[in-house]
């Protein structure tokens, strides 16, 4: 741990402030919002920015500010399954494919490859178009998941592939431990550091799409995320109108989220590549 | 001869890839819990058209015609296998009736197409200049900057960045159009010019997050190509530094660049989806947009499919030339 503090690059720390302050703003302050956020008309509209409404209202008469905290609290629990999940299932067949090897490495390959070509974002908007002009937000989750968990799998599978040909796993395997063991013990290690910055990119993916589907007006509009917020600011002619704060604060919220995000994936992935540079 | 056999073997996992796609497109529409040709009805009867029970009854058949739903489950997959892949017909337009699909989307692929290609392309100049000097000095202060500059635009997902410029430069500072209008006889200076301006503000919002990642990969490339030995030997050698740079560090930063392409293309296209419709860019976007905002099943199935596989295609396309490229890879 104190390792980490020493030598962890200066992205890392910035990425993890930006990420603090976000997960403070979506993840503590809904529980203190006066009301609900989403109903309409319980705020004056059109209100600028005050000392009651530190973000102003929108046309719907909500609160900006504490409907901001709801987006941004939704779109990142989205964001956090979407990328547990897919990172689980990516390592568990990225393990079983470059471990096992033969017909299993081959299909599971293929699936992998093919899944990588196909674009994600017009499925989702046939989808939502088919079945009543939106999705759920579980729906969009399930399919990001289905769609997103190759990227952890190839790169585990050739971590794996490699692996098989060392020396210690060599030794490991004659003095009888069992496989399990090996890939617990042995293996994980060296895809954690990998699989922890791909978590943290997936979640950004994750809630890049959805926010992609909701800006069109396909994700579900009934729930607060950042995209449906600048749907909403947008349907309202929030721009014709000089209203910059209603779009203008989920459009902030999702970049500093997304450089925090970033900033955090690509200082993990440095970190982990330096230990496996020394080791 | 095993170059032969590499170039086979891609190609038959092309062709199961395609199938792949083609087969999920074939599951969407039946997996969920509302017939699409039911809602599709239904949507046209709330639009207040009166339509007479024959009239119901052929529409009904030309859309189970579309999405393939008649016989057996055999048969609906042999039917839409062949209309997209070998007759490449997905009917008339039914919001734009009687104009045939595959006009429209002729009609709009050159949109997309140009605006993708010229932006990456820029953006792919720019990135490689900039991220090759950077790396050049990679502890000077200005290749900090530029790297920092390069990091906070990454991220940004292109439809956000459409919003901004949109903001910035159609409402607060009125200078480029806020919709897309096009105007002059074909072949002038005056079409040629109204497309550059109008295209301006969407090819810049792919651009700008595109620079920012070819800077920090070729940054990162070239600061640890510098200190190889056919540098170093380069430089041994008296060779001045824009000769080492563009013959023996471009070279090597260009190869990896091709593999990245290849798995951005798809990401590419989802980002310039948004980015058309905020900018009603006439190109596939908009299409699909147009085509999910009146219920336009037709128009929607195939523009969704034929993007698919476009992407398939372009991808493997990558895939398929990059070892071909790379001197190093040998096919013996």
């Amino acid at each position: 741990m104190r390792s980490f503090f020493t030598h962890a690059p200066f992205r890392l720390y910035l990425g993890l402030l930006l990420l603090a302050v976000c997960i403070v703003v979506g993840g503590i302050l809904p529980w203190l919002a006066p009301g609900d956020p989403l109903v309409w008309y319980s705020a004056p509209r059109n209100q600028n920015p005050s000392g009651a409404y530190w973000l102003g209202t929108t046309s719907l008469g909500q609160d900006v500010f504490w409907l901001l905290t709801y987006a941004l609290r939704n779109s990142i629990i989205l964001g956090l399954i979407v990328a547990g999940l897919s990172t689980v299932i990516g390592v568990f067949l990225g393990l079983a494919a470059g471990y096992a090897g033969g017909w299993l490495d081959r299909v599971l390959s293929f699936f992998m490859d093919a899944l990588l070509c196909i674009p994600t974002l017009p499925i989702l908007i046939l989808m939502a178009a088919l079945f009543g002009g939106q999705l759920a937000l579980p729906i969009v989750g399930l399919l990001l998941v289905v769609f997103n968990w190759p990227y952890p799998a190839r790169q585990v599978r050739a971590v794996a592939l490699t692996m098989r040909e060392r020396e210690f796993i060599n030794v490991a395997w004659f003095s009888g431990e069992s496989s399990t063991r090996i890939l617990i013990r042995h293996i994980f290690p060296y895809i954690a550091g990998w699989s922890a910055a791909n978590f943290i990119n997936t979640v950004l993916v994750g809630i890049s799409t959805e926010s992609a589907l909701a800006v069109i007006g396909l994700s579900s509009a009934q729930q607060a995320t950042l995209g449906t917020m600048i749907y909403w600011a947008i349907n309202y002619q929030a721009l014709l109108g000089g209203k910059y704060v209603w779009i203008g604060s989920p459009v902030v919220a999702i970049v500093l989220l997304f450089i925090g995000l970033f900033l955090v994936s690509s200082g993990l992935s440095m970190q982990s590549a330096a230990k496996r540079m020394s080791v | 001869m095993h170059l032969l056999r590499f170039i086979a073997g891609r190609l038959v996992v092309y062709a199961l890839v395609i199938v792949f796609a083609l087969t999920v497109l074939f599951f969407v529409p039946r997996l969920g819990p509302t017939d699409p040709v039911e809602a599709m009805l239904a949507k046209v009867a709330s639009q207040g058209a009166y339509m007479d029970p024959a009239q119901v009854d052929k529409l009904r058949q030309s859309l189970i015609d579309t999405f393939g739903l008649g016989g057996s489950l055999w048969e609906q997959y042999g039917a839409f296998v062949n209309r997209i892949v070998f007759s490449a017909d997905f009917g008339p337009s039914l919001s734009m009736y009687p104009t045939p699909v595959m006009e429209l989307i002729w009609n709009a692929l050159p949109w997309t197409f140009g605006l993708l290609l010229s932006s990456t392309l820029i953006a792919w100049i720019l990135g490689n200049f900039v991220g090759l000097l950077s790396g050049w000095r990679p502890n000077s202060n200005s290749s900090r900057v530029m790297e920092g500059i390069a990091i906070c635009l990454y991220p940004i997902p292109y439809y956000i960045l459409a919003l901004v410029l949109s903001i910035l430069f159609s409402y607060v500072w009125k200078i480029f159009p806020l919709t897309t209008t096009i105007r002059g006889a074909p072949w002038s200076w005056e079409l040629v010019s109204s497309i550059v301006w109008n295209s301006f503000l969407p090819a810049m919002s792919i651009v700008i997050v595109v620079f920012g990642w070819w800077v920090i990969s070729v940054k990162a490339q070239t600061s640890a190509l510098k200190e190889e030995e056919f540098a170093r030997y380069a430089r041994l050698k008296g060779l001045s530094d824009g000769r080492i740079l563009t013959a023996y560090i471009l070279p090597n930063a260009l190869l990896p660049q091709i593999t990245f392409l290849a798995l951005q293309i798809g990401l590419m296209f989802n980002g310039s989806l948004i980015t058309e419709i905020l900018f009603d860019y006439p190109g596939l976007g908009l299409l699909i947009y147009t085509a999910v905002l009146q219920g336009d099943f037709n128009l929607l199935m195939g523009t969704i499919s034929l993007s698919v596989i476009a992407v398939a295609t372009a991808t493997m396309i990558i895939d398929l030339i990059y070892p071909l490229l790379d001197p190093r890879i040998r096919h013996r």
